[in-house]
């Protein structure tokens, strides 16, 4: 064989090796994409399974004599259940069966009452919380009833006084030692509260300072051990932030201890690093040409970084800020430290009062054995990602619209 | 190249410039630095009015260099120091006090890749004139940014579509709106540092037409990698060599009877 021939062969041997590893890498790439969607396919699937249930709420319809003057609803409630199963006699058989209804509905009846006084002395016909256990029964979990009370339950339900219905309670209410009465609105708005303080105090500073590093600042040593550290900072557990924020912000300036204030104040020093760094990167990719353009007509500095650089690095900057906040609104462990771990019944009414956050309270209901409590625990799980979601939107949205300025 | 062509720091000044008009821009003793590297030593040139002004000279000869200093461009560059005087009229350019915001509106800069902003048109054009408070109406404005349109021969061409971005443009149209973004705020000088290098032949075609135009009213220094190109636009030519200035004189002269052995090569094209 000649040895061209020899040398066209060996060749063509190399660029089929050459096909065979293009081939193998996308293979591999498609694997590991796929075996990513199945891992997020199976987690979503896993929490809609079990969280949706939560979203529903047992419901008992009850005929009650409010009595013309007094205020002890719980016997008024107990007095109807009474009447509708009037051969229950013995001391326990009547606790099991006061045991079908949450605690809740004596403060339904009362709030019913309160709202309309003109009820008392006449039988006021309520739907009322079932009991968690009840509740459970219901929704198919294995019951934790006794027999008796699961033929009063099965009689409720012939006789249409048993329902299920949307669960608003869930996102009205505070927290509560019964999963049945248990909501996650102080959660949610001290986590809106948070996430707020965080975006308002972050964003400006972030932003400014990256502007400031990667416009204005001379390249000295100083600012090389200053970019070092903030990138240190980024790379800091976030229980640290929290200590930070307990030693300083509640313990040196006396700020309340559980307030979404300082819960805000905290997710911001975690924050800010995040929107620093993407923001000078993203000042950095501004193409130099556009500075000397602004420049050379006559702008200022600052006229030149905010007339055109910064506009042109917004989508960056906002991305980064946008990651950065979705990061802290899931964020525990600083929460912890500065006392947003706490049993919250009524609503905040300003950034001062006390108040939980949402993994908070994932954290919370966790660790509470009740199976009403796990139900509500995922529940909130895919709140708090629906609200990670709606970031990411927000994110892309405002991508797109600083975008199509151009 | 012999040595001692090197140490020959004093550019040949041809004779013939008798006709010469009062200069615009005075360079005196010129020498630049970026950080520890020379990168211009002792430049001297004067810049007449209303002329064309062309620098020639091989890759890396400090042209851009030299071109950024009169406007202070070289300013934002770090580590970049300058030694010597440069001379607007009788004002010095970099005297302690010097407004350098004021010093660019007389000034104006053209690049060598079009660099519009990400805006209108328009805006491109009326950015300059808003920022130094030269318009207070919107029909001054409207004026303004249709005169330089027109003296940068570009009306008729986006007569009907002022409010599209100016990336939409092409490559030299974007360039004739760079420079009418550049005589919008009324400068007396204008700075082109090769205008034409990213643009086809009848592009540059129309730019070296505009350019002939445009000494009428303004003073203008190009940078320029065609030899026929400064033949054509210039009246004085300068040639630069490894930072220094070799060479200067009417362009014609320049061309037909080079002094410096390195600017005959040069010009001859047997280098750079
Ligand atoms: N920003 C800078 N930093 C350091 N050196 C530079 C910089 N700009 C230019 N130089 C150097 O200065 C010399 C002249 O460059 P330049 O003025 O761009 O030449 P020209 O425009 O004639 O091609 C070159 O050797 C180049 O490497
Ligand atoms: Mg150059």
């Amino acid at each position: 064989m000649s040895e061209i021939a020899e040398k066209k062969l060996r060749m063509a041997a190399i660029r089929k090796k050459r096909h065979r590893a293009e081939t193998r890498f996308r293979l591999f790439g498609m694997a590991a994409v796929s075996v990513g969607l199945i891992f997020l396919a199976v987690l979503f699937a896993v929490v809609l399974f079990s969280g949706l249930s939560a979203f529903k709420q047992t419901v008992i319809h009850l005929d009650i004599p409010v009595e013309a003057s007094g205020d002890n609803y719980q016997a008024m409630v107990k007095l109807s259940l009474r009447n509708a199963f009037q051969d229950v006699t013995s001391r326990r058989h009547k606790r099991e069966l006061y045991a079908l209804v949450s605690s809740g509905a004596a403060y339904q009846l009362k709030d019913r009452v309160q709202a309309a006084p003109v009820l008392r002395g006449t039988m006021v016909s309520i739907w009322v919380t079932a009991s968690a256990d009840v509740d459970m029964a219901i929704k198919g979990e294995t019951p934790r009833l006794t027999d008796r009370q699961l033929a009063w339950v099965d009689d409720l339900k012939t006789k249409e006084r048993l329902k299920t219905q949307f669960n608003w309670r869930f996102f009205t209410g505070g927290d509560s030692r019964e999963p049945e009465l248990a909501g996650i609105a102080v959660a949610t708005l001290g986590s809106l509260f948070s996430v707020f303080v965080c975006l308002a105090l972050s964003f400006p500073l972030g932003v400014l300072t990256a502007v400031y590093l990667e416009e204005f600042a001379p390249r000295t040593r100083w600012t090389d051990f200053i970019e070092v550290n903030i990138n240190n900072l980024a790379a800091v557990p976030s229980i640290v932030f929290g200590l930070l924020g307990l030693a300083v912000f509640l313990n040196a300036f006396g700020l309340p201890r559980s307030a979404p204030l300082v819960g805000g104040m905290v997710l911001a020093l975690m924050t800010l690093p995040t929107i620093i760094i993407t923001g000078r990167a993203a000042l950095k990719a501004v193409p130099p040409s556009i500075r000397e353009a602004a420049l050379a007509v006559g702008a200022s500095p600052l006229q030149a970084v905010f007339h055109h650089v910064l506009p042109l690095a917004m989508p960056g900057v906002l991305t980064g800020t946008i990651i950065g906040t979705a990061r802290a609104l899931g964020e525990t462990a600083p929460l912890l430290m500065i006392g947003m771990v706490a049993f919250v019944v009524d609503l905040p009414e300003t950034i001062l009062s006390p108040a939980t956050a949402l993994p908070v309270q994932v954290f919370l209901w966790a660790d509470s054995p009740e199976r009403g409590f796990e139900e509500r625990t995922i529940a909130a799980i895919l709140i708090l990602l629906l609200f990670t979601c709606l970031m990411n939107l927000t994110a892309v949205l405002l991508r797109k619209k600083y975008e199509i300025r151009w | 190249m012999p040595a001692s062509a090197m140490e020959n720091t004093q550019p040949k000044v041809h004779i013939l410039d008798s006709a010469k008009p009062a200069a615009k821009m005075t360079i005196e003793h010129l020498t630049v630095f970026y950080g520890d590297k020379p990168a211009l030593h002792d430049v001297n040139l004067k810049i007449g009015s209303n002329r064309v002004t062309a620098l020639i000279g091989p890759s890396g000869c400090g042209k851009s260099t030299f071109i950024r200093c009169l406007n202070r461009m070289n300013d934002v560059i770090p580590g970049c120091r300058i030694e010597g005087r440069v001379k607007l009229d009788d004002e010095d350019v970099y005297a302690p006090g010097q407004d350098v915001v004021n010093l660019r509106t007389r000034i104006g800069m053209v690049f060598q890749k079009p660099n519009p902003f990400p805006k209108s048109i328009y805006d491109n054009v009326a950015y300059g004139p808003k920022i130094h408070g030269m318009c207070e109406t919107k029909e001054e404005r409207d004026a303004i940014v249709l005169r330089s349109l027109d003296r940068a021969g570009l009306l008729d061409e986006v007569r009907d579509r002022l409010r599209a971005p100016g990336t939409s443009l092409s490559g030299g149209q974007q360039q004739r709106l760079c420079i009418a973004r550049a005589i919008a705020v009324e400068p007396d000088v204008i700075l082109m540092d090769e205008p034409c290098s990213a643009l086809d032949p009848i592009a540059t075609a129309r730019i070296e037409e505009l350019i002939t135009e445009l000494k009428e009213h303004y003073t203008i220094v190009i940078v320029t990698h065609s030899m026929q190109q400064a033949a054509r636009l210039s009246q004085k030519t300068a040639y630069f060599h490894l930072g220094r200035l070799v060479e200067e004189g009417d362009t014609e002269t320049v061309f037909a009877d080079p002094q410096d052995e390195r600017t005959r090569d040069y010009v001859m094209g047997r280098i750079g």
